[in-house]
Protein backbone atom coordinates (compact mmCIF):
# COMPACT_ATOMS: atom_id res chain seq x y z
CA UNK A 1 0.00 0.00 0.00
CA UNK A 2 1.36 3.09 -0.97
CA UNK A 3 1.51 6.71 1.02
CA UNK A 4 -0.96 8.00 -1.34
CA UNK A 5 -3.67 4.88 -0.55
CA UNK A 6 -3.28 5.21 3.10
CA UNK A 7 -3.08 9.37 3.51
CA UNK A 8 -4.81 10.70 0.82
CA UNK A 9 -7.11 8.32 -1.39
CA UNK A 10 -9.90 7.81 1.37
CA UNK A 11 -10.54 11.61 1.26
CA UNK A 12 -9.91 11.13 -2.93
CA UNK A 13 -12.31 8.49 -3.07
CA UNK A 14 -15.16 9.50 -0.74
CA UNK A 15 -17.15 12.48 -0.33
CA UNK A 16 -18.38 11.35 3.34
CA UNK A 17 -14.73 11.09 4.55
CA UNK A 18 -14.01 15.11 2.79
CA UNK A 19 -17.26 16.54 4.09
CA UNK A 20 -15.58 14.79 7.86
CA UNK A 21 -12.21 16.38 6.98
CA UNK A 22 -13.36 19.65 6.54
CA UNK A 23 -16.17 19.62 9.29
CA UNK A 24 -12.72 18.41 11.80
CA UNK A 25 -10.73 21.45 10.30
CA UNK A 26 -13.41 24.04 10.99
CA UNK A 27 -13.84 22.38 14.37
CA UNK A 28 -9.86 22.47 15.32
CA UNK A 29 -9.61 26.21 13.86
CA UNK A 30 -12.81 27.32 16.50
CA UNK A 31 -12.54 24.60 19.55
CA UNK A 32 -8.50 25.08 19.39
CA UNK A 33 -8.64 28.43 20.94
CA UNK A 34 -11.95 27.90 23.03
CA UNK A 35 -9.89 25.39 24.91
CA UNK A 36 -6.99 27.24 25.57
CA UNK A 37 -9.18 30.52 27.38
CA UNK A 38 -10.97 27.94 28.79
CA UNK A 39 -8.33 26.26 30.32
CA UNK A 40 -6.64 30.10 31.11
CA UNK A 41 -9.39 30.67 33.25
CA UNK A 42 -9.71 27.45 35.39
CA UNK A 43 -12.53 26.30 33.77
CA UNK A 44 -11.52 23.26 31.81
CA UNK A 45 -14.07 20.89 33.36
CA UNK A 46 -16.59 23.69 32.96
CA UNK A 47 -16.31 22.75 29.24
CA UNK A 48 -17.29 19.06 30.12
CA UNK A 49 -20.38 20.16 32.16
CA UNK A 50 -21.52 21.96 29.05
CA UNK A 51 -21.32 19.63 26.27
CA UNK A 52 -23.11 17.46 28.70
CA UNK A 53 -25.73 19.99 28.99
CA UNK A 54 -26.83 20.33 25.24
CA UNK A 55 -28.42 16.74 25.88
CA UNK A 56 -31.87 17.69 26.46
CA UNK A 57 -31.71 20.31 23.83
CA UNK A 58 -30.32 17.95 21.62
CA UNK A 59 -33.08 14.88 22.20
CA UNK A 60 -36.34 17.52 22.29
CA UNK A 61 -34.50 18.55 18.66
CA UNK A 62 -34.56 14.91 18.08
CA UNK A 63 -38.26 14.61 19.33
CA UNK A 64 -39.60 17.37 17.43
CA UNK A 65 -37.55 16.45 13.76
CA UNK A 66 -38.33 13.02 14.26
CA UNK A 67 -35.21 12.14 12.77
CA UNK A 68 -31.68 12.38 13.38
CA UNK A 69 -31.65 15.98 12.10
CA UNK A 70 -28.16 17.69 12.68
CA UNK A 71 -29.68 20.74 12.61
CA UNK A 72 -33.01 20.58 14.76
CA UNK A 73 -30.43 19.21 17.36
CA UNK A 74 -28.10 21.81 17.01
CA UNK A 75 -30.66 24.47 17.49
CA UNK A 76 -32.30 22.15 20.66
CA UNK A 77 -28.73 21.92 22.08
CA UNK A 78 -27.91 25.38 21.64
CA UNK A 79 -30.52 26.22 23.38
CA UNK A 80 -30.25 24.12 26.40
CA UNK A 81 -26.33 24.59 26.23
CA UNK A 82 -27.17 28.74 27.02
CA UNK A 83 -30.04 28.43 29.60
CA UNK A 84 -27.67 25.89 31.60
CA UNK A 85 -24.49 28.65 31.31
CA UNK A 86 -26.32 31.76 31.78
CA UNK A 87 -28.47 30.08 34.82
CA UNK A 88 -25.32 28.41 36.66
CA UNK A 89 -23.95 32.16 36.14
CA UNK A 90 -26.67 33.67 37.91
CA UNK A 91 -27.30 31.34 40.30
CA UNK A 92 -23.43 31.83 41.29
CA UNK A 93 -23.91 35.81 41.37
CA UNK A 94 -27.29 35.66 43.25
CA UNK A 95 -25.98 32.94 46.00
CA UNK A 96 -23.01 31.70 47.90
CA UNK A 97 -22.29 28.77 45.31
CA UNK A 98 -19.71 29.21 43.60
CA UNK A 99 -20.08 29.19 39.47
CA UNK A 100 -18.43 25.41 39.23
CA UNK A 101 -20.86 23.94 41.81
CA UNK A 102 -24.20 25.20 40.06
CA UNK A 103 -22.93 24.46 37.02
CA UNK A 104 -22.54 20.75 38.63
CA UNK A 105 -26.06 20.78 39.52
CA UNK A 106 -27.27 21.78 36.41
CA UNK A 107 -25.38 20.09 33.94
CA UNK A 108 -26.62 16.60 35.62
CA UNK A 109 -30.12 17.55 36.21
CA UNK A 110 -29.74 18.31 32.22
CA UNK A 111 -28.12 15.75 31.51
CA UNK A 112 -30.18 12.98 33.22
CA UNK A 113 -33.45 14.90 31.60
CA UNK A 114 -32.05 14.51 28.24
CA UNK A 115 -31.27 10.52 28.90
CA UNK A 116 -34.86 10.44 30.02
CA UNK A 117 -36.14 12.38 26.83
CA UNK A 118 -34.17 10.15 24.47
CA UNK A 119 -34.84 7.04 26.73
CA UNK A 120 -38.91 7.82 26.36
CA UNK A 121 -39.01 7.82 22.47
CA UNK A 122 -35.84 6.61 20.92
CA UNK A 123 -34.28 3.64 20.45
CA UNK A 124 -30.30 2.68 21.65
CA UNK A 125 -29.07 3.24 18.56
CA UNK A 126 -30.45 6.60 18.54
CA UNK A 127 -29.12 7.26 21.61
CA UNK A 128 -25.55 6.23 20.80
CA UNK A 129 -25.57 8.57 17.79
CA UNK A 130 -26.50 11.34 20.43
CA UNK A 131 -23.61 10.24 22.64
CA UNK A 132 -21.31 9.59 20.34
CA UNK A 133 -21.63 12.05 17.43
CA UNK A 134 -21.77 10.80 13.87
CA UNK A 135 -18.82 12.68 11.51
CA UNK A 136 -18.99 10.44 9.18
CA UNK A 137 -22.99 10.69 8.40
CA UNK A 138 -22.26 14.83 8.11
CA UNK A 139 -24.15 16.52 5.10
CA UNK A 140 -24.05 19.78 3.73
CA UNK A 141 -26.66 22.04 5.53
CA UNK A 142 -24.67 20.38 8.65
CA UNK A 143 -21.45 21.55 7.76
CA UNK A 144 -22.24 24.85 6.68
CA UNK A 145 -24.23 25.28 10.06
CA UNK A 146 -20.57 24.07 11.82
CA UNK A 147 -18.44 26.47 9.40
CA UNK A 148 -20.55 29.55 10.17
CA UNK A 149 -20.17 28.89 13.79
CA UNK A 150 -15.98 28.66 13.40
CA UNK A 151 -16.35 31.54 11.23
CA UNK A 152 -18.53 33.64 14.01
CA UNK A 153 -16.43 31.87 16.82
CA UNK A 154 -12.93 33.67 15.20
CA UNK A 155 -14.70 36.89 14.54
CA UNK A 156 -16.24 37.51 18.14
CA UNK A 157 -12.60 36.27 19.92
CA UNK A 158 -10.72 38.44 17.51
CA UNK A 159 -13.16 41.21 18.44
CA UNK A 160 -13.53 40.54 22.29
CA UNK A 161 -9.48 39.01 22.63
CA UNK A 162 -7.71 41.65 24.48
CA UNK A 163 -10.98 42.54 27.25
CA UNK A 164 -10.58 38.54 27.32
CA UNK A 165 -6.78 38.35 28.25
CA UNK A 166 -7.61 41.27 30.59
CA UNK A 167 -10.38 39.43 32.47
CA UNK A 168 -8.58 35.70 32.57
CA UNK A 169 -5.45 37.85 33.44
CA UNK A 170 -6.08 40.66 36.02
CA UNK A 171 -10.24 41.06 36.44
CA UNK A 172 -9.57 43.49 38.94
CA UNK A 173 -8.16 45.99 36.63
CA UNK A 174 -11.18 45.45 33.89
CA UNK A 175 -13.53 46.62 36.63
CA UNK A 176 -11.09 49.40 37.66
CA UNK A 177 -11.48 50.77 33.80
CA UNK A 178 -15.39 50.48 33.69
CA UNK A 179 -14.38 47.36 30.68
CA UNK A 180 -17.60 45.25 31.60
CA UNK A 181 -16.21 41.67 32.84
CA UNK A 182 -19.04 39.66 32.55
CA UNK A 183 -20.85 40.77 29.41
CA UNK A 184 -17.39 39.24 27.75
CA UNK A 185 -17.91 36.13 29.95
CA UNK A 186 -21.41 35.94 28.78
CA UNK A 187 -19.59 36.27 25.08
CA UNK A 188 -17.38 33.74 25.92
CA UNK A 189 -19.94 31.07 27.26
CA UNK A 190 -22.18 32.28 23.84
CA UNK A 191 -19.05 30.71 22.13
CA UNK A 192 -18.41 27.66 24.28
CA UNK A 193 -21.77 26.64 23.93
CA UNK A 194 -22.22 27.34 20.31
CA UNK A 195 -18.87 25.22 19.97
CA UNK A 196 -19.86 22.26 21.61
CA UNK A 197 -23.00 22.42 19.78
CA UNK A 198 -20.97 22.01 16.77
CA UNK A 199 -18.21 19.53 18.15
CA UNK A 200 -22.07 17.73 19.28
CA UNK A 201 -23.21 17.11 15.54
CA UNK A 202 -19.40 15.54 14.87
CA UNK A 203 -18.69 13.78 17.87
CA UNK A 204 -21.54 13.27 20.86
CA UNK A 205 -22.26 14.84 23.65
CA UNK A 206 -20.09 12.84 25.80
CA UNK A 207 -16.72 14.22 23.72
CA UNK A 208 -17.43 16.96 22.37
CA UNK A 209 -15.41 18.54 24.60
CA UNK A 210 -12.24 16.28 23.23
CA UNK A 211 -11.00 18.65 20.83
CA UNK A 212 -11.02 21.63 23.02
CA UNK A 213 -9.20 20.57 25.88
CA UNK A 214 -6.81 18.16 24.93
CA UNK A 215 -5.02 20.55 22.25
CA UNK A 216 -5.55 23.20 24.83
CA UNK A 217 -3.68 20.92 27.35
CA UNK A 218 -1.12 19.87 24.83
CA UNK A 219 -0.80 23.66 23.85
CA UNK A 220 0.38 24.71 27.48
CA UNK A 221 3.16 21.96 27.45
CA UNK A 222 4.61 23.59 24.34
CA UNK A 223 4.07 26.84 24.38
CA UNK A 224 4.88 29.76 26.45
CA UNK A 225 2.79 32.44 25.61
CA UNK A 226 -0.55 33.04 24.12
CA UNK A 227 -0.63 33.75 20.34
CA UNK A 228 1.84 30.63 20.51
CA UNK A 229 -0.54 28.04 22.20
CA UNK A 230 -3.41 29.06 20.28
CA UNK A 231 -1.75 28.35 17.61
CA UNK A 232 -0.57 25.11 19.08
CA UNK A 233 -4.16 23.76 19.87
CA UNK A 234 -5.24 24.67 16.40
CA UNK A 235 -2.35 22.83 14.65
CA UNK A 236 -2.92 19.89 17.08
CA UNK A 237 -6.53 19.65 16.86
CA UNK A 238 -5.98 19.53 13.12
CA UNK A 239 -3.01 16.72 13.30
CA UNK A 240 -5.70 14.77 15.60
CA UNK A 241 -8.61 14.97 13.04
CA UNK A 242 -6.86 14.10 10.12
CA UNK A 243 -5.02 11.17 11.33
CA UNK A 244 -8.25 10.23 13.52
CA UNK A 245 -10.05 10.00 10.53
CA UNK A 246 -7.45 7.83 8.25
CA UNK A 247 -6.65 5.62 11.09
CA UNK A 248 -10.84 4.69 11.76
CA UNK A 249 -10.95 4.39 7.67
CA UNK A 250 -7.99 1.94 7.54
CA UNK A 251 -8.79 0.08 10.99
CA UNK A 252 -12.30 0.49 9.99
CA UNK A 253 -12.83 1.59 13.67
CA UNK A 254 -15.62 4.59 15.21
CA UNK A 255 -13.83 8.02 13.73
CA UNK A 256 -15.47 10.06 17.03
CA UNK A 257 -13.25 8.28 18.70
CA UNK A 258 -10.33 7.39 17.16
CA UNK A 259 -9.82 11.24 16.61
CA UNK A 260 -10.02 12.21 20.46
CA UNK A 261 -7.88 9.10 20.82
CA UNK A 262 -5.56 10.21 18.55
CA UNK A 263 -5.48 13.49 20.44
CA UNK A 264 -5.09 11.93 23.29
CA UNK A 265 -1.90 9.57 21.92
CA UNK A 266 -0.28 13.31 21.27
CA UNK A 267 -1.42 14.49 24.54
CA UNK A 268 0.84 10.95 26.46
CA UNK A 269 3.92 12.04 24.25
CA UNK A 270 3.71 15.65 25.13
CA UNK A 271 3.85 14.67 28.80
CA UNK A 272 6.58 13.00 28.35
CA UNK A 273 8.80 15.00 25.79
CA UNK A 274 7.58 18.74 25.80
CA UNK A 275 9.60 21.26 27.04
CA UNK A 276 7.14 21.73 30.22
CA UNK A 277 6.53 18.13 30.03
CA UNK A 278 8.11 15.38 32.88
CA UNK A 279 11.82 15.29 30.49
CA UNK A 280 12.21 18.89 32.03
CA UNK A 281 12.16 17.66 35.24
CA UNK A 282 14.15 14.46 35.09
CA UNK A 283 16.76 15.47 31.92
CA UNK A 284 17.06 19.03 33.10
CA UNK A 285 18.82 20.96 30.64
CA UNK A 286 22.37 22.72 31.57
CA UNK A 287 21.65 26.19 33.17
CA UNK A 288 22.99 29.35 32.03
CA UNK A 289 25.87 32.30 33.05
CA UNK A 290 23.47 35.03 33.60
CA UNK B 1 -2.98 73.06 42.88
CA UNK B 2 -4.83 75.44 43.85
CA UNK B 3 -5.34 76.31 47.97
CA UNK B 4 -8.85 74.47 48.33
CA UNK B 5 -8.20 71.51 46.05
CA UNK B 6 -12.11 70.09 44.62
CA UNK B 7 -12.66 66.75 46.24
CA UNK B 8 -12.33 63.90 43.20
CA UNK B 9 -14.02 60.60 45.53
CA UNK B 10 -16.45 61.70 48.17
CA UNK B 11 -17.88 59.03 51.12
CA UNK B 12 -21.39 59.40 52.25
CA UNK B 13 -21.95 57.45 55.47
CA UNK B 14 -20.48 54.50 53.77
CA UNK B 15 -20.85 51.16 55.10
CA UNK B 16 -19.36 47.76 53.82
CA UNK B 17 -20.40 44.50 54.69
CA UNK B 18 -19.55 40.81 54.62
CA UNK B 19 -23.01 38.51 55.26
CA UNK B 20 -24.47 41.67 56.72
CA UNK B 21 -21.70 42.46 59.10
CA UNK B 22 -19.90 45.62 58.94
CA UNK B 23 -16.13 45.60 57.05
CA UNK B 24 -16.30 49.11 57.27
CA UNK B 25 -19.32 51.13 59.54
CA UNK B 26 -20.99 54.99 58.54
CA UNK B 27 -17.27 56.51 57.17
CA UNK B 28 -18.20 59.61 55.84
CA UNK B 29 -15.09 62.14 54.10
CA UNK B 30 -13.50 63.57 51.13
CA UNK B 31 -10.46 62.61 48.98
CA UNK B 32 -9.16 66.09 47.46
CA UNK B 33 -7.64 66.28 44.02
CA UNK B 34 -3.52 66.14 44.15
CA UNK B 35 -3.92 64.86 47.99
CA UNK B 36 -1.40 61.80 49.18
CA UNK B 37 -3.24 59.74 51.27
CA UNK B 38 -2.48 56.33 53.19
CA UNK B 39 -5.06 54.01 54.40
CA UNK B 40 -3.86 52.59 57.71
CA UNK B 41 -5.35 50.40 60.39
CA UNK B 42 -5.02 47.06 61.97
CA UNK B 43 -5.61 43.78 59.96
CA UNK B 44 -9.33 43.29 59.23
CA UNK B 45 -9.75 46.97 59.50
CA UNK B 46 -11.39 47.11 56.33
CA UNK B 47 -8.50 49.20 54.08
CA UNK B 48 -8.92 46.34 51.42
CA UNK B 49 -12.36 46.42 51.51
CA UNK B 50 -12.98 50.09 50.67
CA UNK B 51 -10.64 50.38 48.11
CA UNK B 52 -12.28 47.30 46.17
CA UNK B 53 -16.04 49.79 46.95
CA UNK B 54 -13.89 52.45 45.50
CA UNK B 55 -12.86 50.43 42.40
CA UNK B 56 -16.71 49.34 41.98
CA UNK B 57 -15.82 45.31 43.05
CA UNK B 58 -18.21 45.72 46.26
CA UNK B 59 -21.66 47.02 46.43
CA UNK B 60 -22.29 49.49 49.35
CA UNK B 61 -24.47 48.18 52.26
CA UNK B 62 -25.45 51.34 53.10
CA UNK B 63 -24.11 55.09 51.40
CA UNK B 64 -22.67 55.37 49.02
CA UNK B 65 -19.75 56.83 46.95
CA UNK B 66 -19.71 59.55 44.98
CA UNK B 67 -16.89 59.58 42.08
CA UNK B 68 -15.89 63.28 40.65
CA UNK B 69 -14.21 61.64 37.47
CA UNK B 70 -14.80 58.86 35.00
CA UNK B 71 -13.48 54.99 35.64
CA UNK B 72 -10.93 55.65 33.48
CA UNK B 73 -9.54 58.12 35.02
CA UNK B 74 -8.92 55.51 38.28
CA UNK B 75 -5.60 53.71 38.43
CA UNK B 76 -6.27 50.73 40.90
CA UNK B 77 -3.34 48.34 41.54
CA UNK B 78 -5.15 45.28 43.42
CA UNK B 79 -3.25 42.79 45.96
CA UNK B 80 -0.64 41.05 43.63
CA UNK B 81 -2.39 37.63 44.69
CA UNK B 82 -5.63 38.77 42.83
CA UNK B 83 -3.93 38.41 39.92
CA UNK B 84 -3.58 35.33 37.63
CA UNK B 85 0.35 35.03 37.65
CA UNK B 86 0.44 31.82 35.81
CA UNK B 87 -1.02 33.29 32.75
CA UNK B 88 0.72 33.68 29.29
CA UNK B 89 1.44 37.26 28.70
CA UNK B 90 4.73 38.77 28.55
CA UNK B 91 5.78 42.20 30.13
CA UNK B 92 5.39 44.43 27.37
CA UNK B 93 1.92 43.21 26.87
CA UNK B 94 0.74 43.58 30.92
CA UNK B 95 2.13 47.35 30.93
CA UNK B 96 0.49 47.99 27.67
CA UNK B 97 -2.86 46.91 29.25
CA UNK B 98 -2.47 50.53 30.60
CA UNK B 99 -3.38 51.79 27.46
CA UNK B 100 -6.84 50.72 27.56
CA UNK B 101 -7.84 54.62 28.27
CA UNK B 102 -6.86 55.10 24.39
CA UNK B 103 -7.01 51.83 22.74
CA UNK B 104 -10.11 50.58 25.13
CA UNK B 105 -11.40 47.00 24.79
CA UNK B 106 -11.21 47.36 20.72
CA UNK B 107 -8.65 49.63 19.82
CA UNK B 108 -5.54 49.20 18.34
CA UNK B 109 -2.16 49.90 20.62
CA UNK B 110 -0.65 52.46 18.58
CA UNK B 111 3.25 52.97 18.22
CA UNK B 112 3.35 55.65 20.37
CA UNK B 113 1.85 54.28 23.23
CA UNK B 114 4.38 51.04 22.61
CA UNK B 115 6.87 53.79 23.15
CA UNK B 116 5.59 54.72 26.52
CA UNK B 117 5.22 51.42 27.57
CA UNK B 118 8.86 51.28 26.91
CA UNK B 119 9.87 54.10 28.90
CA UNK B 120 7.61 53.14 31.54
CA UNK B 121 9.60 50.14 31.99
CA UNK B 122 12.73 51.98 32.14
CA UNK B 123 11.29 54.16 34.55
CA UNK B 124 10.37 51.33 36.95
CA UNK B 125 14.08 49.91 36.22
CA UNK B 126 13.08 47.46 33.74
CA UNK B 127 14.37 47.71 30.41
CA UNK B 128 15.31 44.45 28.45
CA UNK B 129 12.55 42.47 30.60
CA UNK B 130 10.00 43.37 27.28
CA UNK B 131 9.61 39.80 26.68
CA UNK B 132 9.59 37.81 29.68
CA UNK B 133 6.94 35.57 30.73
CA UNK B 134 5.19 37.40 34.03
CA UNK B 135 5.33 34.06 35.80
CA UNK B 136 8.86 34.06 35.61
CA UNK B 137 9.36 37.60 37.73
CA UNK B 138 9.63 37.98 41.10
CA UNK B 139 7.02 39.79 43.17
CA UNK B 140 9.41 42.81 43.46
CA UNK B 141 9.85 42.52 39.47
CA UNK B 142 5.96 42.04 39.01
CA UNK B 143 5.16 45.11 41.31
CA UNK B 144 7.32 47.39 39.02
CA UNK B 145 6.12 45.98 35.78
CA UNK B 146 2.22 47.01 37.55
CA UNK B 147 3.61 50.46 38.47
CA UNK B 148 5.01 50.79 34.94
CA UNK B 149 1.14 50.03 33.56
CA UNK B 150 0.02 52.30 36.22
CA UNK B 151 2.85 55.05 34.43
CA UNK B 152 0.71 54.30 31.25
CA UNK B 153 -2.48 54.62 32.60
CA UNK B 154 -1.66 58.44 32.91
CA UNK B 155 -4.86 58.45 35.49
CA UNK B 156 -5.44 61.15 37.58
CA UNK B 157 -6.64 59.12 40.87
CA UNK B 158 -4.23 56.42 41.50
CA UNK B 159 -5.33 53.40 43.92
CA UNK B 160 -2.61 51.25 45.85
CA UNK B 161 -3.42 48.27 47.84
CA UNK B 162 -0.72 47.51 49.83
CA UNK B 163 2.11 48.01 47.03
CA UNK B 164 4.88 47.35 49.19
CA UNK B 165 4.03 44.16 50.87
CA UNK B 166 6.83 41.41 50.41
CA UNK B 167 8.94 43.94 48.31
CA UNK B 168 12.86 44.61 48.99
CA UNK B 169 14.04 48.05 50.34
CA UNK B 170 15.46 48.80 47.53
CA UNK B 171 12.42 48.36 45.36
CA UNK B 172 10.24 49.88 48.16
CA UNK B 173 12.44 53.01 48.21
CA UNK B 174 12.14 53.58 44.02
CA UNK B 175 8.32 52.75 43.62
CA UNK B 176 7.95 55.43 46.91
CA UNK B 177 10.20 58.15 44.49
CA UNK B 178 7.48 57.45 41.79
CA UNK B 179 4.59 57.96 44.19
CA UNK B 180 6.59 61.21 45.39
CA UNK B 181 6.03 61.93 41.68
CA UNK B 182 2.77 61.09 41.24
CA UNK B 183 1.81 63.65 43.69
CA UNK B 184 4.18 66.21 42.49
CA UNK B 185 2.05 65.89 38.93
CA UNK B 186 -0.54 67.09 41.02
CA UNK B 187 -2.05 63.95 40.48
CA UNK B 188 -4.51 62.24 43.63
CA UNK B 189 -2.73 58.82 45.90
CA UNK B 190 -4.43 56.62 47.85
CA UNK B 191 -1.92 53.38 48.93
CA UNK B 192 -3.50 50.83 51.81
CA UNK B 193 -0.31 50.37 53.98
CA UNK B 194 0.82 48.68 56.93
CA UNK B 195 4.19 49.86 57.56
CA UNK B 196 3.65 53.31 59.88
CA UNK B 197 7.02 54.75 59.36
CA UNK B 198 6.02 54.19 56.01
CA UNK B 199 2.88 56.50 56.33
CA UNK B 200 4.67 59.04 58.55
CA UNK B 201 7.62 59.62 56.83
CA UNK B 202 5.75 59.70 53.00
CA UNK B 203 2.41 60.29 53.40
CA UNK B 204 0.79 63.71 54.24
CA UNK B 205 -2.28 62.74 54.99
CA UNK B 206 -3.91 59.36 56.47
CA UNK B 207 -7.06 57.78 56.81
CA UNK B 208 -7.03 56.00 59.81
CA UNK B 209 -9.37 52.83 60.04
CA UNK B 210 -10.54 50.08 62.71
CA UNK B 211 -13.89 49.28 60.92
CA UNK B 212 -14.94 52.90 61.12
CA UNK B 213 -13.46 55.89 61.35
CA UNK B 214 -10.91 56.81 63.69
CA UNK B 215 -9.08 59.72 62.15
CA UNK B 216 -8.46 61.30 58.43
CA UNK B 217 -6.42 64.35 57.96
CA UNK B 218 -2.77 65.01 58.31
CA UNK B 219 -0.80 62.22 58.92
CA UNK B 220 0.58 63.82 62.32
CA UNK B 221 -2.42 64.54 63.82
CA UNK B 222 -3.56 61.28 62.80
CA UNK B 223 -1.30 58.91 64.00
CA UNK B 224 -1.38 60.60 67.31
CA UNK B 225 -1.22 57.44 70.03
CA UNK B 226 -4.89 57.78 71.19
CA UNK B 227 -5.84 57.13 67.74
CA UNK B 228 -3.35 54.17 67.23
CA UNK B 229 -4.63 52.62 70.48
CA UNK B 230 -8.11 52.93 69.32
CA UNK B 231 -6.98 51.28 66.55
CA UNK B 232 -5.60 48.39 67.82
CA UNK B 233 -8.87 47.89 70.45
CA UNK B 234 -11.00 47.65 67.43
CA UNK B 235 -12.72 43.82 67.62
CA UNK B 236 -11.86 41.93 64.33
CA UNK B 237 -13.85 39.39 64.72
CA UNK B 238 -17.45 39.69 63.90
CA UNK B 239 -20.46 39.67 66.53
CA UNK B 240 -22.52 37.24 65.71
CA UNK B 241 -25.45 37.90 68.05
CA UNK B 242 -25.13 41.87 67.04
CA UNK B 243 -28.36 43.59 66.82
CA UNK B 244 -29.70 44.90 63.34
CA UNK B 245 -27.90 48.81 63.12
CA UNK B 246 -30.78 51.24 62.50
CA UNK B 247 -30.69 54.39 60.36
CA UNK B 248 -30.14 57.46 62.70
CA UNK B 249 -32.85 59.29 63.00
Amino acid sequence: MSAYDIFLAPMVDYGFMRRALVACLCLALGSGPIGVFLMMRRMSLMGDALSHAVLPGAAIGYLVAGSLSLTAMGLGGLVAGLSVALLSGAVSRATVLSEDASFASFYLASLALGVLIVSLRGSNIDLLHVLFGTILAIDAPALTQIGAITSLTLVVLAVIYRPLVAECFDPGFLRAVGGRGPLYHVAFLLMVVLNLVASFQALGTLMAVGLMMLPAAIAQLWAKNLPAMLAVAVGTALVSGYFGLIASYHLEIASGPTIIMTAAILYGISIFIAPSGIARRYFPRPHLKG
Amino acid sequence: MSAHPEPVIRLHNLTLAYDRHPAVHHLSGTLKAGSLTAIAGPNGAGKSTLMKAIVGELKPAEGRIEHRLGRTEIGYLPQAAEINRRFPIDVLDTVLLGDWKASGAFGRVRHAAMERARQALQTVGLDGFEKRPIGSLSAGQFQRVLFARLLLQDARVILLDEPFTAIDARTTRDLLEIVASWHGEGRTVVAVLHDFDQVRSHFPETLLIARELIGWGPTEEVMAPENLMRARAMAERFDENAEVCEPAA
